[in-house]
């Protein structure tokens, strides 16, 4: 069987799992990763504090490429310097645009992804744009830059999981790039749904950091993203819409 | 100078990777920002802070999103 991989900035993809490092003890950061099967993880850029405590850096076992992203801006100019740090701090040239001005839902703010976008796609970034789905926007950072598409399935660290599921599959139907559904999804169920769909791959975090067990979580994820891009890549069965159909033999029952 | 956000009295001209060391900062560990521009890593030795700088020193923290 011919082997299933995506590419990003050039870069080839295994794992459609993609792994944010958040809110985890660092020591933690590992397991996850290991059982996540990830290989690609999202990192903040924040201010660096000298008090002694565990770099991330320490704990990211080698060869994950780094997914920085653009957390704390507001506006694209900000995007665009948080995206300049994170690529001075030499770790590639990957970056996931990320500008929220709302600070209740943590909606991305769309028209200022399309600008940073374009903006880092001139710098020569390979650019992950968050967003909320909407085609037209899509098209946008298609003719942006972009490398993928990133629209949220529900407000960040939400779990809810797939609220926009029919603006995803237009997502997937239209957009010529691959559709990396982030944010919102809480469950197994739901991260194997998207894939169903058709997306190219999942990001998840607060599923997985937030969970009783976290490298166990990681490895449920990672088996149902794996289920369902095998169910997508194999074709659903169809589905009839009133009665029932057997499956097995109508003849040869016994009885008369 | 100001050192993320926060005042700081250093005695005399320093260089960046001078100011790295006395912060307690590893150098392939950090970026750094001089009054908004970037300094690049292999300028360190030569780029001198002053005190009217603002130094903006970031790296790498676990984060998905916000």
């Amino acid at each position: 069987m011919k082997q299933d991989t995506f590419s990003l900035g050039g870069k080839k993809f295994h794992s459609r799992f993609i792994l944010g490092s958040g809110k985890y003890n660092v020591e933690l950061i590992q397991a996850a990763v290991e059982h996540a099967g990830a290989e690609m993880i999202t990192l903040a850029v924040r201010r660096a504090n000298s008090d002694g405590e565990g770099n991330i850096m320490d704990f990211i076992p080698k060869g994950v490429t780094l997914l920085p992203n653009t957390s704390g801006a507001r506006n694209a100019q900000e995007a665009v310097r948080i995206a300049r740090l994170s690529r001075e701090l030499g770790c590639g040239n990957f970056v996931k645009v990320e500008i929220m001005r709302d600070s209740k839902y943590l909606l991305p703010d769309n028209q200022e992804t399309v600008k940073a976008t374009e903006l880092l796609a001139k710098e020569g970034f390979a650019v992950l744009p968050y967003m909320y789905p909407d085609l037209n926007i899509a098209r946008d950072l298609v003719h942006a830059g972009a490398c993928a598409v990133m629209p949220l399935a529900a407000p960040i660290g939400s779990n809810k999981g797939l609220a926009t599921k029919e603006f995803i599959k237009i997502l997937i139907d239209e957009i010529d790039l691959p559709i990396i559904v982030d944010a919102g999804i809480g469950r197994p169920s739901q991260a194997c749904e998207v894939m169903e769909l058709g997306a190219a791959a999942v990001m998840a975090n607060t599923a997985i950091a937030t969970a009783g067990n976290i490298p166990q979580m990681a490895s449920a994820f990672r088996k149902a993203i794996e289920a369902g891009r095998e169910a997508y890549l194999s074709g659903l069965g169809r589905v009839r819409e009133t009665g029932g159909e057997a499956s097995s033999p109508l003849t040869g029952f016994l009885r008369d | 100078m100001k050192i993320n956000g926060v005042q700081k009295e250093y005695p005399e001209y320093l260089s960046v990777s001078e100011l790295l060391l006395l912060e307690g900062f590893q150098k392939g560990r950090v970026a750094v920002e001089l009054n908004e521009e970037i300094v690049a890593k292999d300028t360190y030795d030569e780029v001198m802070v002053k005190d009217s700088d603002v130094v903006e020193i970031v790296s790498f923290m676990g984060g998905g999103s916000r």
